[in-house]
């Protein structure tokens, strides 16, 4: 090894071996090498750790002033493989997998999941309405923290504190109502193929009631503050515009091609989970802009809730009913509670699976470790996540483990309309537009 | 997937007990299905076979399973057939491409599949175009639908499919000089094993699988 004398990466000898120091250039003689260069095009890296780019995202902003003259993504610094590491796990233990993608949806990723898996068994029609009404439910409360994050960051990316900690609030009474529910805040698992883990804890009606009516309550103090305002409506109308067309030619879902004025939500035209059964509305805007998306954002939270207060009386309907498909060779055999001592356990089962019957001891032992198997086929499940259409495409060799899943994450492709938005306009304005697309680096990643 | 297996630990002839060796797994059917599809799916065949006189030469097979209906493209009429979709078929969306390895068949072992939406008429197909390991060429349809540029840069980066007539096909997940394509079957998961009190686990892919 050949050691030269570099300024900006010294090193020094150590018992652990030669350590360098590696710092920044000079800062003078770059701001004189600029001062001499005719031309004023600058390339700016912003990111992968820049605060305001949602994780990390890389933008290559190639600038001419302050005008943004060209736009290039760079991602996959959060690619953690899980799409290839569900093949070698069981079907059930993928869900623990998916739900890690899009963290601040994860509700959706195993729904999605879930709903394929469930296609490709042939049990779609079996999986109990309670289930159902679960899933609707824990969705919804999902579509509400994670447009808390989208709002609360983005605004706070534009320079306002007070949102932010007012949406963070909300989504804090979410998360304790997740947290309850499947006894994590995030990344639960709770989804399963074929229903879902666990019933709701006793008395949980209640509380979902409560929460709405305060949620509905704290919604207006974000709405007071930015709706109208005249510092966000400078920052945010007439900022990243796409149109329909755009949207279509770049496949973009969710709330960007509803700020464009076109109702299109898999909630409602492709329904799932029996989504036709409840009322709300598909909101939009017409001004394609970040303002129009911010404002689909806040109303979507109003249908949420609405949706909410039906799944809880449809719950109270349906009280007592199973919430895992009766099949005992694909539902979990302990219906797992938790129990005094703060473990979830069921001792009923493990009663009568070590003391009163080997063969189902043996079957529990074969569903847990094996797991069930899946007749081989592909199927390709879409459903309406918080960023648009979450799609998932499972293909099965018919053996106990997934052949091949791969997610089509809104977030992800989503992304790549950064160029159409930004090019074009002010270096500030493209905070804006990212925020309203709302990538979740977890999802694009993958 | 190719062929009919029987058993797990791959393992024949052993004494397993638990009668769960018993179980056959069978290969998906490879056959094309016979009219009617049921539902919009003739609609779209018969609209296809009107607007596109080459139908029968260029789409090998029609399989309706699960309620999807999947046209298996010849991948050299690929881009002209996606024109046709998007153009009199109001298929207006893509929504990405999902790349499949299977290393047992001969031939088509990497497998491209594009799930397409219709938002005019509320309808869902999708196409699948199979080539070859040695051959992994696939025509790029970024020209059809611009917001496939990332989904098919993620299937080079992850099958190595090389999408022809891509903008800029380079690798968009792993790291620029990476080696190989990691979702391919042959590629290992890796990881590193577990040792614990003497006792070694082995990393996920090295460890038995129940077939």
């Amino acid at each position: 090894m050949t050691t030269t004398f570099d300024p900006y990466a010294s090193s020094r000898e150590t018992t652990e071996g030669t350590v360098f120091s590696v710092t920044g250039g000079d800062w003078d003689s770059l701001v004189s090498e600029i001062g001499e260069s005719k031309e004023e095009r600058i390339i700016v890296n912003m990111g992968p750790q820049h605060p305001s780019t949602h994780g990390v995202l890389r933008l290559v902003l190639e600038l001419e002033g302050e005008t943004i003259t060209e736009v290039r993504t760079g991602i996959g610094y959060l690619h953690t493989g899980i799409e290839k590491n569900i093949e070698f796990r069981n079907w059930t233990q993928a869900v623990t997998f998916v739900t890690r993608m899009d963290y601040l949806s994860p509700i959706f990723n195993e729904t999605a999941y879930c709903l394929a898996v469930e296609k490709l068994l042939g049990i779609t029609q079996d999986v109990p309405e309670r289930a159902s009404v679960i899933r609707v439910l824990m969705m919804e409360l999902n579509r509400i923290s994670s447009h808390m994050v989208a709002l609360g960051t983005g605004a706070l990316e534009l320079g306002a504190m007070g949102p932010m900690f007012f949406a963070f609030r909300d989504r804090e009474i979410v998360l304790d109502a997740f947290e309850e529910i499947t006894g994590l805040r995030m990344n639960m698992a709770y989804v399963r193929p074929g229903g879902v883990s666990q019933d709701l804890p006793a008395g949980m009606g209640v509380k979902l009631r409560e929460l709405v009516k305060s949620l509905r309550k704290n919604f207006e103090d974000n709405a007071k503050l930015l709706i109208g305002n005249t510092i966000w409506m400078k920052r945010t109308v007439g900022i990243g515009y796409l149109d329909l067309a755009g949207c279509t030619t770049l496949g973009i879902t969710g709330p960007v091609l509803r700020s464009t004025g076109l109702p299109w939500d898999l909630r409602k035209t492709q329904p799932y989970c029996g989504y036709e059964n409840y009322e709300f509305d598909v909101i939009t805007a017409d001004t394609a802009d970040v303002y129009g998306r911010f404002l689909v954002r806040m109303a979507e939270l109003e249908q949420s809730l609405r949706i909410i207060e039906q799944a809880v009386d449809k719950l109270d309907a349906l009280e007592g009913e199973p919430v895992m498909v009766a099949d005992k060779k694909i539902a979990w055999p302990a219906q797992l509670a938790l129990g005094a001592d703060g473990l979830g356990n069921s001792l009923d089962h493990i009663r009568e699976i070590m003391g009163s019957s080997m063969e189902s001891l043996i079957h529990h032992f074969k569903l847990v470790t094996e797991g069930f198997r899946v007749p081989a086929g592909q199927a390709y499940v879409a459903i309406e996540s918080p960023r648009g259409e979450l799609g998932a495409h499972v293909v099965s060799d018919g053996g106990t483990r997934p052949y091949r899943v791969h997610f089509r994450e809104p977030s992800f492709n989503n992304l790549q309309a950064t160029s159409a938005m930004s090019e074009g306009g002010m270096i500030s304005d493209i905070i804006g537009a990212v925020a309203s697309i709302d990538p979740v680096m977890g999802g694009v990643d993958r | 997937m190719s062929e009919e297996q029987k058993g797990m630990f791959g393992a024949s002839g052993t004494g397993d007990t638990s009668g769960y060796g018993g179980l056959v797994r069978t290969a998906a059917s490879t056959g094309s299905t016979e009219r009617p599809y049921g539902g919009y799916f003739d609609e779209v065949a018969d609209d296809l076979e009107r607007a596109y006189p080459d139908f029968a030469d260029a789409i090998t097979r029609v399989v309706v399973d699960r309620g999807e209906l999947t046209l298996h493209i010849k991948k050299a009429r690929l881009v002209e057939v996606a024109f046709i979709l998007r153009d009199k078929l109001k298929f207006e969306m893509c929504m990405g491409v999902s790349g499949v390895h299977y290393p047992d068949r001969t031939g088509a072992e990497l497998v491209a599949l594009y799930p397409l939406l219709s938002m005019t008429k509320n309808q869902r197909i999708r196409l699948e175009v199979a080539t070859s390991d040695l051959d992994p060429h696939i025509p790029s349809v970024v020209e059809v639908w611009a917001g496939n540029n990332w989904h098919e840069r993620e299937a080079f980066d992850m099958f190595g499919i090389i999408f022809d007539g891509h903008p800029g096909l380079t690798r968009i997940l792993m790291p620029d000089d990476w080696d190989g394509h990691p979702q391919r079957k042959d590629y290992p998961l890796g990881g590193i094993s577990v040792e614990y009190k003497g006792a070694t686990t082995p990393a996920p892919s090295q460890r038995r699988s129940y077939q």
